[in-house]
């Protein structure tokens, strides 16, 4: 599937479009399919989004998974640093990026 | 390019040229062109011998991240060019207060710029530390001015 | 060390103020972000993998301990508890806030800091020797012209849109400490025959997907011509750079397709233009500054012993310092290269601590090196000991200097956007294999550097081992490279053939160091046996 990533202007957290809003968690992403490019226009023109394009994903049960691993690494945070990623309580998050 | 009002982005007091400009291949070829056009990749060299009946050079920014103008502009200063050096094209605020260092004395945006803001940026540096081509002294001249006691920029 | 005057000061307060109202448009939608980024990259604001990160300036690389502990606060306050030192002397923060960067940029501003030209296409931090000003084997401290320099390059109307980004380095040792020929300009002060002091200047180096060694384009231009011809070069690069292939728009590319021959006569044929502008400061102004770089105030009649008896101490002091100009001082160097840490990353606490030892032991100074560490440069003999037992209690005494696991490392894809393998844990993992502090100092000088993308931030070009991380069908690969070196006998290394996986390059490494250490002859380093050996011997080991 096609799901669209960016970050908030402001605060520079990468965000992911949940189909009506922007979220910090990859598993909120939806597919937006032929949408993506008019999505992206608007959302990017209310400054709802900054730097945002569309990536490919797939989903496995409730969680989505990035194809390519240096967005994989942009969804949870640096593997070397893994309290300051969005799921510092487990010590395995980093086995998920690879 | 029509009747653009660029008066308040115009430091010269004399009458702007209404001639449309030449290409600078052109340029040496049509003997009584008095404005010529720079494009970013032409030599603003190639213009030196024809200073004295230039009375108006514009240079193309097609894009506000392409500095060869700035170059351009200086080098025609620096020879001694005092025409109009108009900045043409992709010219946005952020840009102005270099650009006016490097000698643009007129400024005809695609897009146009609030006077106010202009003026803000125009006045962005209360110093400089580069003599280029604009008159203002700079920074390391300015500390060593007086009979030889440094100044530190005190008021 | 240089002090702003208020001249000075009015020009960084004046660029906050610049920078707070783009920020505002930018957030209003009165810049769109093509517009805006050029404007933050200057204020050394990138859009990174996971955040804003902000690359402040350490000129030439020193800090008093006021400034080194203004950026431990900024850590704290808008970061996250620590910062990164990087190659080019500099400190990054990977989680800062647009909305807060202005105010960044004022806090520094205090401190006479800035995040000036730190990225962009325009002249960045100029860098310099870690050992400038302590050293015995300088002609004269670099850092008075690297200084010069500065003034000379911030804001340069001309230079503000270059096709590319541009480094410039100044050293004055025949010992390059700063990686000179791999920069866009480097210079080196030397003497004549005259004994007249006078800048050669190196033109078009640099790393990247092209490494090149820079060639030498005049040996000697004056002190007082240091502008002009500095103009001359960035004019004909200015002008003639490539702006069609953001790949080939170094200088280094230039110099390249133009030949040494051609780019000289152009910039010669610049400087006499220029040298006529009289575009100079004046003599007085380059003294004004020397004397800001004077001597610190020695102490004589002071202990010249060290007490060994303490034998981490003793490890220590034989690796991490070195010796000084002055009787009785010695150069030290804090390691950032703990065993299990992250290459050049300090925590705000850590920050803070070698601040105070700067001001308390090292006449308020401190630096930044290219290879990510920091430096107490002038320690009275008689306070290593304490000096140490602070370090040791902070885990900063890793007593690693230019060993195998004194690693540079860019961030890699860990942290950056640009990055194809990470390479933090790859320096890790080659840190732990060689843990043994003995079988460490058995290998000798060896400086092994990792970089996680072609870009080259972690200069592994210039590795005597260095690392390249690749993209290998979505997977992360990493090719070795043998008998780099960043310094006077610049050489770029050599690829060895196919890459490996991560726990494959690892132990291709440790084959490297085990054929290096059955061959070598006495007194030499792993990159002299390398040189007089050649890549057969490694590859035969690491392919079969």
């Amino acid at each position: 599937m096609k799901i669209l990533t960016g970050n908030d202007l402001a605060s520079g957290d990468v965000v992911w479009w949940t189909g009506s809003e922007w979220s910090r968690h990859v598993d909120d992403a939806v597919d937006a399919g032929d949408h993506a490019e008019a999505i992206l226009a608007a959302e990017e023109a209310a400054r709802r989004v900054n730097a945002s394009y569309a990536i490919s994903a797939t989903r496995d049960g409730a969680s989505v998974r990035p194809a390519h691993i240096k967005e994989r690494i942009r969804a949870l945070g640096p593997t070397v640093r893994l309290d300051l990623t969005l799921k510092p309580a487990d010590p395995a998050a980093g086995n998920w990026v690879i | 390019m029509g009747d653009f009002n660029f008066g308040q982005l115009r430091f010269r007091d004399d009458e702007p040229v209404a001639d449309p400009a030449v290409t600078v291949d052109a340029f040496a070829a049509q003997t009584n062109a008095t404005a010529v056009r720079i494009e970013p990749g032409d030599d603003a060299r190639a213009l030196l011998p024809h200073l004295a009946r230039i009375a108006l050079v514009e240079v193309e920014f097609n894009s506000f991240g392409d500095g060869r103008g700035y170059s351009s502009a200086r080098i025609l200063r620096e020879h001694g060019y005092t025409g109009e050096l108009r900045a043409v094209g992709e010219v946005l605020l952020d840009q102005l207060s270099h650009l006016r260092r490097c000698g643009f004395d007129s400024f005809a945006p695609q897009a146009p710029i609030d006077r106010a803001a202009a003026e803000r940026a125009f006045a962005t540096w209360p110093q400089v530390y580069q003599k280029t081509v604009d008159g203002r002294t700079p920074i390391g001249a300015l500390r060593h001015q007086r009979s030889g006691q440094p100044s530190s920029g005190n008021a | 060390m240089y002090k702003y005057d208020n001249y000075d000061q009015a020009m960084v307060d004046a660029r906050v103020a610049e920078f707070r109202d783009q920020t505002a448009r930018r957030m209003a939608g009165d810049l769109t972000e093509d517009q805006f980024k050029p404007l933050r990259l200057k204020n050394g604001l990138y859009l990174q993998l996971h955040a804003y990160m902000l690359r402040v300036a350490v000129p030439y690389g020193t800090l008093s301990g006021a400034q080194m502990r203004m950026l431990g606060r900024i850590a704290d306050k808008y970061d996250r508890g620590y910062g990164h030192f990087t190659t080019r002397q500099n400190i990054q923060y990977n989680w800062i806030k647009l909305a807060e960067a202005p105010d960044i940029l004022a806090d520094l501003a205090t401190v006479e800091m800035h995040a000036i030209q730190t990225s962009g296409n325009c002249i960045r931090n100029i860098s310099s020797d870690h050992y400038a000003g302590a050293t015995a084997d300088e002609l004269v401290d670099p850092r008075p012209y690297a200084e010069l320099l500065r003034q000379w390059s911030s804001f340069h109307p001309e230079f503000d849109y270059l096709p590319r980004k541009f480094k410039i380095a100044v050293i004055a040792s025949e010992t390059d400490r700063a990686a000179m020929k791999l920069h866009d300009i480097g210079i080196r002060i030397v003497m004549n025959e005259s004994g007249e002091l006078g800048a050669a200047f190196y033109v078009g180096g640099g790393m990247g997907r092209t490494p090149m060694i820079a060639p030498l384009v005049r040996g000697f231009v004056p002190l007082d011509q240091l502008i002009h011809y500095s103009e001359a070069c960035l004019r004909v690069y200015n002008r003639y750079g490539r702006r069609d292939n953001k790949y080939k728009a170094r200088i280094k590319i230039l110099v390249h397709e133009l030949g040494l021959a051609e780019y000289t006569r152009q910039v010669e044929e610049e400087f006499a233009h220029m040298s006529a502008l009289g575009l100079e400061p004046p003599t007085a102004e380059l003294a004004r500054i020397a004397e800001m770089f004077a001597d610190p105030p020695f102490e004589a009649g002071l202990a010249d012993e060290v007490d060994r008896s303490d034998p981490d101490f003793a490890v220590w002091l034989d690796q991490n310092t070195h010796p000084h100009k002055q009787p009785c001082y010695a150069i030290a160097t804090i390691s950032l290269k703990p065993l299990g840490g992250i290459p050049g990353d300090a925590s705000a606490e850590q920050i803070a601590l070698m601040a105070d030892l700067a001001e308390q032991y090292s006449f308020d100074e401190c630096r930044v090196t290219h290879a990510q560490n920091i430096v107490l440069p002038h320690i009275r003999k008689a306070d290593l000991y304490a000096v140490w037992q602070a370090l040791d209690a902070a885990g900063l005494a890793t007593a690693n200097l230019d060993l195998v696991s004194d690693i540079i490392a860019c961030p890699g894809l860990d942290y950056c956007s640009l990055a194809n393998a990470r390479s933090i844990p790859v320096a890790q993992k080659i840190a732990q294999r060689f843990s043994d502090l003995g079988r460490q100092r058995e290998l000798g000088e060896l400086k092994l550097k990792i970089s996680g993308c072609i870009n080259a931030c972690g200069h592994h070009h210039a590795g005597h081992i260095g690392v390249l991380g690749v993209d290998r069908k979505g997977t992360e690969n990493y090719q070795l490279l043998l008998g780099g070196s960043e310094g006077a006998d610049t050489s770029l290394g050599k690829i060895t053939g196919p890459g490996f996986d991560e726990d494959g390059i690892v132990d291709a490494i440790e084959k490297v160091t085990d054929v290096y250490l059955a061959r070598r002859d006495t007194g030499e380093r792993f990159l002299d046996t390398y040189r007089r050996i050649g890549v057969e011997p490694f590859k035969e080991a690491i392919y079969g």
